[in-house]
């Protein structure tokens, strides 16, 4: 008899609706309106990748040791050096960075002894072309450039 | 000549369902022949999403195959990255420290928990009951925050190397386990006050796709589907590793093997996973977290096979190594591509419409099925 007026009135039913309702709370909201609102990523983020120069000087850090490239499952790094004749030491001439096909595993930043190579917060890596997706020394040093919406 | 049996034979229909079917999780294409609404056979037709993971690992060091790996089970990326880590430890006879190994813990069980919430939210999706999903992203959410706070990424995480970790935990970790763990159990109350008496969830789910504990031993199913059926069979307990066996918790079963005991088995166990991950947290010992490798990392020759207990079931990883950089030959034994091999079973005699339920409560990821 308990069972039949349960099921008359709905009672598992309402049950459930109870738990939406108790869920509407604004405070409970979660979405996030992006681009408007931007999300706030960790500070291990894994996202665009950034070589570092030094602050002062800005010279670069990297010292062309190409262990990042090795360290690439992707093989998308490639190092360009040419060897100083007066100091007897190579020097970054080159440096690319195919974005498209980088899978951010963080492999690269980790080989890299001097910590020249970092992959940044930023993750905004859309380009209109195939080529823009990939980064040379200049756009790797500068970062990306900061994207504006209107709305 | 055939002779023409009748004009309006219409009995037997063969319909394609998928591969962009939004129920087939993925790019499954399920070729059914139908009489009316009976489902008389089904056949499964896989591979849109092949890549070729496993020839892909002849060509990568070790250490270079590891983001890959990921992107098998995408859901759940952090076991994978624990079984593959783990056979190559075996392969090259490496000792992983103890805190590696409870941080290590710590964060399968919270894949488990991102795998089984966001396997409730489509399932239940699947079925009609719209609430969950959203409620399940919600929480997911959380375990992902977790993730991307400790090594910088959500979903394929490449959390851990061969050794032990990269990353060391952040600040808070312990703390933001806990508020998790405190706020998911919460949480799983709702949803099975959301579900579990919910006379359409218990109509849609009771008694469809029922798959015996017999037929589960012959087709190789493990994972929830194995357990739903009464086999308390987990690898965690049969043959710990990582430590299992020093934390305190149940395999959860039930008796008739059909997709509402499946569910039941599930939401249990998010209440051991968040007892394991609670017990972990506190007993979290302090040390090294990346045993002796060397960056040139060289098994000897020979060959490993190490399987875990992924979310989804058995997930077993084979190496063979031939004393160079490059594995010889990796295999991966994915628990969806096995649990994915009974659905003809669970379907024949079934109604079209439970065909959606079953697919969803094998739980699988096309990923994982093709590689």
């Amino acid at each position: 008899m308990k069972q039949f007026l349960k099921t008359i009135f709905l009672v598992d039913l309402l049950q459930g609706l109870w738990v939406t309702f108790r869920n509407q709370k604004p405070s409970l909201i979660y979405t996030e309106q992006y681009p408007k609102e931007r999300p706030s990523v960790a500070e291990r983020y894994r996202g665009a990748p950034r070589l570092n120069v030094h602050p002062d000087t800005d010279e670069t850090l990297c010292i062309a040791c190409n262990l990042c490239a090795l360290a690439c499952p992707e093989e998308l790094i490639v190092v360009g050096a040419e060897r100083n004749e007066e100091t007897r030491r190579k020097e970054l001439t080159t440096f690319t960075y195919d974005t498209s096909r980088c899978m951010f595993c963080g492999l690269c930043e980790d080989a890299c002894p001097v910590d020249a190579l970092e992959l940044t917060q930023d993750f905004e890596l859309a380009s209109y072309t195939r080529e823009g997706a990939v980064w040379d020394r200049q756009m790797l040093e500068e970062g990306p450039l900061p994207t504006e919406y209107k709305h | 000549m055939a002779t023409q049996t009748t004009f309006l034979d219409t009995n037997e229909l063969v319909l394609n369902m998928g591969p962009q079917h939004p129920s087939t999780h993925g790019v499954l294409r399920v070729i059914l022949k139908l009489d009316g609404e009976r489902v008389l056979g089904t056949e499964c037709v896989i591979g849109y999403l092949h890549r070729g993971v496993e020839k892909i690992a002849e060509n990568r060091t070790y250490q270079q195959f590891a983001p890959y790996v990921d992107r098998m089970d995408y859901v759940a990326a952090v076991s994978n990255g624990l079984g593959y880590c783990m056979a190559a430890e075996v392969l090259g006879g490496i000792e992983v420290p103890e805190r590696a190994q409870c941080v290590r813990v710590i964060l399968t069980e919270l894949n488990r928990i991102a795998s089984h919430l966001l396997w409730l939210g489509t399932h239940a999706l699947d079925i009609g009951a719209m609430t969950p999903v959203f409620y399940c992203f919600r929480e997911r959410e959380e375990v992902l925050k977790i993730f991307e706070k400790y090594c910088g990424a959500r979903l394929t995480t490449h959390s851990f190397r061969i050794g032990g970790l990269q990353y060391e935990t952040y600040d808070n970790f312990e703390k933001d386990c806990h508020t998790f763990c405190d706020w998911l159990d919460k949480k799983v109350d709702e949803y099975e006050e959301l579900l579990t008496t919910n006379r359409i969830w218990v109509g849609r789910t009771k008694g469809v796709g029922i798959l015996d504990a017999e037929a589960c031993k012959a087709y190789g199913v493990t994972g929830p589907v194995l357990r739903a059926a009464g086999v308390a069979w987990d690898l965690r307990k049969a043959q710990p590793y990582c430590g299992y066996e020093k934390y305190d918790f149940d395999i959860p079963t039930c008796q008739n093997g059909d997709t509402y005991d499946r569910y039941i088995v599930r939401m249990a166990e998010f209440r051991q996973s968040t007892r394991i991950i609670r017990q972990a947290v506190d007993s979290l010992p302090s040390g090294p977290i990346k045993g002796k490798v060397s960056k040139v990392f060289k098994p000897p020759i020979g060959e490993a096979y190490v399987s875990i207990e992924a979310p989804k079931g058995e997930l077993g990883y084979y190496i063979v190594s031939d004393g160079s950089v490059q594995p010889y030959r990796v295999r991966v034994r994915p628990p969806s591509f096995v649990n994915l091999q009974a659905l003809d079973e669970m379907c024949r005699g079934a109604l079209i419409a439970d065909v959606v339920a079953i697919i969803g409560t094998i739980d699988i990821v096309l990923g994982e099925v093709d590689r």
